[in-house]
Order: structure tokens, then C-alpha cells, then sequence
């Protein structure tokens, strides 16, 4: 798909125009550096009633004084992304509320992903020293003679009278590295400031040196616990890209990995959110089930954890011969025991205290914020990439795309439950019709993907993931950008926090299901 | 050194050999069992079987990590079982996942505020060179950098027996320790003095140096 190109002068007016004709999701913002034609972004959106897709650009031919007009106001998920965007290429988002940069230290020297950026050590060597505390926010302002200037005054983000709280970036309950600073009233959150970056690795400025195939290794390291899917959606971009077709024994294999792993995630999930509640039984018991897919994992891929298994044509290995026996001797044992899972912690009177009424998203919400996953269908938003844009084989098997509709921490809890249920479901249709045939289809040994512009979206375990490739013929991606399921759920917090306690932040965080290197990337 | 005043036995008859089997021998007269042993030697038996570790979980090797705490590999058979979220209560720092450049600063301080005798164990591929991620523009090739490592488990995660073993090897150390007499610090003891741990981004008001200046 290739976005049409807006005049800076009427973006903003476009762009409320699209959100009135009901393109209501954001499901991606993309930053990127036309070298001497200037940066510039690319925004995918979607209308959530029609399911119609389109992709607009804009670019700004400056680029050491790069403006775009914000849509923050717009689609509220866009606020992070316009701060990624910043603190990767510089380009500043005019009335923006809080333009900071949103992974890199405050100190940091330049804007990594453009093409000019020097790398050397000499300028951002490793600081040792605690980065400042950087409270202030600058609006930014377009003044009358068409001048852009940085408004003098700065204004605190938490006032100095709040009492302040740091929660991370090392803490059991942020589920990784990830840093909030709560300004309290009594017990109550006022407000949140969220610090990401702590893992962010550069996963897509070092894309740009890789070849795709050496790619591929590195989505697995995205989100550890949809490592599967994640190299799904790469590898079926760069297949679509090249023009290759996967056999269909591939397509049965990779679907039945993926819902694999999305049970492997939910149960790590339910693990976690009992953990963090303070029950160590549901953990243990999480952990029991878990370490069964990891066996059957391990047999066929050599991986436990982080499996490598996916490959561009195909997948890595064949499956085992006594593949398919062992899967259904895994489904027969796993729904037997979501009824202790039940017993022992969903229907305790202190889980249903702590979920039930607390930190209700609401649908609007969802949408703007793009809550995408088990999180946005909990608040009634029919999300689920594998019935929106059907890929694998998820066009060929029944399957309920489970919706609640409190948007409550219960809800979501309840919503991976179900979903645990269904991916049985699936495999179950599945595994007995593997068809025989090739796994792999052979490529070329250099892979280069033709001019333009691709991308594909899978349902990762904790929402859609979505990959976007821009080439120029080259052996490495021009520019490759991943969307992370786990930034729009953290955008979202502040809203989800308005009027909870500090003990809410453990359960909304622990529901809300994100995974850190997901976001950071 | 003031002598220690001890009615049974004087101090100097510590040293001798003789007396020391003569008072064994009375012992066992009344059939009374007499172990004798380094107070090191009991001090690192405690101390190794209770390693409680500071989990510093960045990216998927916590994942395994917990795994290996989880049923079926059950690290309390070792003693490790119990992990803090506080430094100054453990006695080890699992560095499990990649380091960035922002996160280096943040390990350095949890390591400098963890109570000596401390350990690091640097688990995965990302924490001892960077793994898959070295070159990047964000990532620390190693915690060996910033702080001192004492067993590396490479893995990319390292699977859950690896880390037993790692676990098992950082043991071994903890049983050759010099507990007593400070041979086996980390900071010698003059540099401990040379330099106290300072806490930067103290706001202006609290700080009391600058507001004498």
C-alpha cells in the first residue's frame, strides 16, 4: 500500500477530516528519513467499522528544523508515538503537550534512525552519572511570521507540592524495566509519568545493517513471549514482498505454533497477575502447565524460550513425527486444568475484591489509545487481527473471538482465560489434517526485496503486531519498523489511573499484560 | 588488640597444639563429640546454600530465571530460593537480560548499594557482551564494564539447567571465602575510604555543600 502525501499547510484539516469519516484507530505511526528529501511520517490508520485501511504521509523538506502539526488531540495513542518520532529523528510535533524524548537519556546526542547520525562512541560514550530528573515540558508554537519558536515558559509535568513516588525502572511489578513516577494525593494516583527506554536496544536502526534473514533472529527477542508470532509477521511481509507462497503444511505449522505460543503467553500471564496479587499457588501451577509447551517446543524447534523457528519460505525444522500425538495429549491435559486455575484463584473472593470495577477502559478509549489485544477486547472492541485481516489459516478455522465488554481489570484477566480455551480449539481443528508436503520452499541464498513499501500485522499474544518495511532493492530494509503491542497499553494509563490507588497500579499493570522489550524494541 | 579474658583455657594456650588435644581427649573421655574446624569454613557452608539473590531481570532470560524458581526445576533445592527486590538485603545481583546506556547507570548504583560480601552472575549472551545486540548504539557490551562479574552463563536465554550449574559454580566460590579479615573485598578498604558512594541529583535546597559554599 503507498500513502498519498499531504501538504503540511492542510494536514491538520485532513486529518480531522479523516477521524470524522470514522477512521478512528491509529494502528501505527512511522517516522522516516527520505534522506535529501526530507523527514517526514507515515500514518496507518483504519476505520473500526468498516475495517478500510489507508496510509497517509507527510513530509517536511527542512531537516535540522523539521514541524509537523500534532494529532495527539486526534488519535490519543499518537502522543507516544510523536515522542518516539522526536527522540528518533527530531522532528518536533507542533503543540505538542510534552515534547520529550521518550527512550534515550535526556543527554543523548542526536536522533539515532536518521541516516546522518553519527554513531562514534565519543559522543555518547556510556554515562555513568544518574540522568537529571527532566520535569519540564516545552510546548512548541508556531508564531505569526511563520517562525517557530520554543516558548520560554516551561511547565512543571508534576507540580513540586505532589507527593512523588518512583516506581522502577528495577521493580518486580513492572514486569521489566519500566520506571513510572506517580504523584500521589493521600492514596490516590493524580498522575503518572512514564519513563520507557531502560531495554531499548535499537532493534530497527540495527535492521538496517542486517540482512532480512539476519533479521528474523532479532524479532524473536521483541516480545519474548509472542516470539513466534512476531517472526510470523516478518517473515509473511518479506514473503509477500518477494512474492513467494508458502505450502500449506508451512501455513498448519505456523498457525499451530502460534496459538501454541499464545497459550504458553496467557498462562505466563496468569502466572504473573496471581504473582503479583500475592497468590504463589496459581504462579506454580502456571508455571507447571507452561513447562509442557516448552517441552513440545523444545522437541520440535531446539528452543525453549526463544525459538527461532520460523524461516522466510517456510519454517526451520519439520515437525516431529509424534508432533501431532503430543499436542493433543497437551490440549486434553490443558482443559482440564483451567478449571483449577478457576477454583484456586479467579473465584477467590480477594481477586474478585482486587480486579472487579478497577481500572475500566472504556471502548472510545481503546480505540483512540489502540488498545489492541485481550486488553481492548475486555473493553468490547472487536480487535483481533486473525478475524479483521485473516492471515494463515485463520480464514479456514471456527473459531470465537472472545469480547467482554467491562473493560475492567476482571475482564481482561477473564478475556486470556477464554482465549486459552479457544487456541485449543484451534489447534484441536487442526492437528489431525496437517497435510503432507514441503515445509520450506527453497529462496534465493541473498534476499532482496523490490522497491516499496510493505507491511502485515499478525495478533501477537498481547495485540496486533504489525511490521513495516520500506525498500530500495537492497539486501537490508531501508527502514523496517516494528508496532509494538505494549505502547498503546501503556499510553493508556494514565487514563486507566485516574482515581485508583497505588495498590490498583500492580493490578491494572499485571492485566494489562505488557512486556517491556516489546515497547522499548 | 585487647586480650580476650577466658576463664577455662588462657588465650595463649589457643596457639598450642598440645593443650588443644589434651582438653579433645578429656572430652571424649565423657564420650562428648568434638568437631574442629575454620569458623570460615562454617560461615561459607551457611552461606552458600542461602544465596539469596537480587533479581535484575531485564528482557527473557528473567523469564527463564523464573522458570528455574517455578515447579519443575525448583531452585530451593539448592538454597537459592530466595530472591529480594531490595539490594541491601542480598547477597548476589542476577544480572539476567541486556544492559542499555540507560540502564547502565541504574545497575551500577544497586550494585554499589548491596552489602559486602556481594556476587554479580552475568546470565545470557546480552549480559556478557552485548549477545545478539552487540554494536548496537544502545547497548553496554557487557556488565563487566561497569562492575566486577563472577560467573558468566551464556545462553541466549541459557536454559534452566545452565543456570543451576552457574548457580552451583558461583557455590563453590562463596566456599573458598576468607570470610574473616577483609583479603576478599571487592573495594579494598582504601578505597572504600577514597570513595563513598555519592548520591547525585540531590535537589539544591537538601544540599547541604553547596548551600555552606
Amino acid at each position: 500500500m503507498n500513502p498519498t502525501f499531504i501538504d503540511i499547510k492542510e494536514f491538520r484539516q485532513h486529518m480531522e477530516n479523516l477521524r470524522r469519516k470514522g477512521m478512528d484507530f491509529l494502528r501505527d505511526l512511522i517516522g522516516m528519513d527520505w534522506g535529501d528529501e526530507g523527514l517526514g511520517a507515515i500514518y496507518a490508520l483504519e476505520n473500526t467499522a468498516t475495517g478500510e485501511n489507508i496510509q497517509v504521509a507527510i513530509r517536511c523538506e527542512s531537516r535540522d528544523n523539521a514541524h509537523i502539526p500534532t494529532v495527539c488531540d486526534i488519535w490519543s495513542v499518537a502522543e507516544l508515538y510523536e515522542r518516539e518520532i522526536y527522540d528518533f529523528y527530531g522532528i518536533i510535533f507542533d503543540h505538542h503537550p510534552d515534547m520529550r524524548r521518550l527512550y534515550l537519556r535526556n543527554d543523548w546526542v542526536g536522533h539515532p534512525l536518521r541516516k546522518d547520525y553519527d554513531e562514534s562512541e565519543a559522543l555518547n560514550p556510556i554515562r555513568m552519572e544518574n540522568e537529571s530528573p527532566e520535569d519540564v515540558q516545552r510546548p512548541y508554537e508556531i508564531a505569526e511570521e511563520a517562525q517557530l519558536k520554543e516558548l520560554a515558559k516551561q511547565t512543571n509535568k508534576i507540580h513540586g507540592d505532589q507527593y512523588i513516588i518512583n516506581i522502577g525502572p528495577q521493580h518486580p511489578a513492572t514486569h521489566g524495566v519500566l520506571r513510572f513516577r506517580l504523584a500521589l494525593d493521600g492514596e490516590e494516583i493524580r498522575k503518572i509519568d512514564i519513563h520507557c527506554g531502560y531495554i531499548h536496544r535499537g532493534i530497527e536502526k540495527m535492521s538496517e545493517k542486517l540482512t532480512y534473514p539476519q533479521i528474523l533472529a532479532l524479532t524473536d527477542r521483541l516480545d519474548y513471549l509472542s516470539a513466534h508470532q512476531n517472526r510470523h509477521a516478518l517473515c509473511m511481509c518479506i514473503e509477500k514482498a518477494i512474492g513467494i507462497e508458502v505450502t500449506e503444511r508451512t501455513q498448519y505449522i505456523r498457525t499451530i505454533m502460534d496459538e501454541l505460543q499464545r497459550i504458553d503467553s496467557h498462562l505466563l500471564f496468569l502466572s504473573c497477575a496471581a504473582m503479583d496479587l500475592g497468590a504463589i499457588t496459581t504462579f506454580i501451577y502456571g508455571f507447571r502447565d507452561r513447562e509442557k509447551i516448552l517441552d513440545i517446543f523444545e522437541e520440535v524447534t531446539g528452543g525453549r524460550l526463544i525459538q527461532n523457528y520460523n524461516v522466510i519460505g517456510g519454517v526451520q525444522a519439520d515437525i516431529t513425527p509424534d508432533f501431532a500425538h503430543k499436542v493433543k495429549e497437551y490440549c486434553k491435559y490443558q482443559k482440564g486444568k483451567i478449571k483449577e486455575y478457576n477454583d484456586v484463584f479467579t473465584n477467590n473472593i480477594i481477586t474478585q475484591k482486587r480486579m472487579i470495577g478497577v481500572g475500566v477502559l472504556t471502548r472510545e478509549d481503546a480505540i483512540s489509545y489502540g488498545c489492541t489485544g485481550g486488553s481492548g477486547r475486555a473493553s468490547g472492541w472487536a480487535c483481533d487481527v486473525r478475524k479483521r485481516h485473516p492471515y494463515a489459516l485463520y480464514d479456514k478455522v471456527d473459531f470465537k473471538e472472545i469480547i467482554y465488554n467491562n473493560g475492567d481489570c476482571y475482564d481482561r484477566f477473564l478475556v486470556r482465560i477464554d482465549e486459552i480455551k479457544e487456541s485449543i480449539h484451534i489447534i484441536e481443528q487442526l492437528i489431525d489434517n496437517i497435510p503432507e508436503g514441503d515445509y520450506k520452499v527453497k529462496t534465493k541464498p541473498i534476499i532482496r526485496i523490490p522497491e516499496g513499501r510493505y507491511s502485515a500485522a499478525v495478533e501477537g499474544s498481547r495485540g496486533e503486531f504489525g511490521v513495516f518495511i520500506e525498500s530500495r532493492g537492497e539486501k537490508s530494509p531501508y527502514r523496517l519498523k516494528f508496532r509494538p503491542m505494549g505502547l498503546p497499553l501503556i499510553a493508556a494509563m494514565h487514563k486507566i489511573l485516574k482515581g485508583a490507588k497505588v495498590a490498583d497500579l500492580i493490578a491494572i499493570g499485571a492485566t494489562l499484560d505488557y512486556v517491556i522489550p516489546d515497547i522499548d524494541r | 588488640m585487647k586480650k580476650p579474658a577466658i576463664k577455662s583455657i588462657p588465650y595463649e594456650e589457643f596457639k598450642d597444639n598440645e593443650t588443644l588435644e589434651s582438653l579433645i581427649a578429656e572430652l571424649n573421655k565423657e564420650r562428648t563429640n568434638v568437631l574442629v574446624s575454620k569458623l570460615d569454613d562454617l560461615i561459607n557452608w551457611g552461606r552458600s546454600n542461602s544465596l539469596w539473590s537480587l533479581t535484575f531481570a531485564t528482557s527473557c532470560c528473567g523469564i527463564e530465571f523464573m522458570a528455574v524458581g517455578a515447579a519443575r526445576y525448583d531452585f530451593a533445592r539448592f538454597g537459592f530460593e530466595v530472591t529480594r527486590n531490595s539490594p541491601r538485603q542480598a547477597d548476589l545481583i542476577m544480572v539476567a537480560g541486556t544492559i542499555t546506556h540507560k540502564m547502565a547507570p541504574v545497575l551500577k548504583r544497586l550494585y554499589d548499594q548491596m552489602a559486602e560480601p556481594k556476587y554479580v552472575v552475568a546470565v545470557g549472551g546480552c549480559a556478557i557482551s552485548g549477545g545478539p545486540f552487540k554494536g548496537s548504539y544502545h547497548v553496554l557490551n557487557g556488565v563487566d564494564k561497569i562492575i566486577p562479574v563472577d560467573v558468566y552463563i551464556p545462553g541466549c536465554p541459557p536454559r534452566p539447567e545452565a543456570m543451576l550449574y552457574g548457580m552451583m559454580q558461583l557455590q563453590r566460590k562463596v566456599k573458598v571465602e576468607n570470610f574473616f579479615g577483609d583479603k576478599n573485598r571487592k573495594h579494598s578498604r582504601k578505597e572504600m575510604q577514597d570513595s563513598p558512594i555519592i548520591v547525585t541529583n540531590v535537589p539544591d535546597s537538601l544540599n547541604e555543600k553547596k548551600n555552606q559554599q
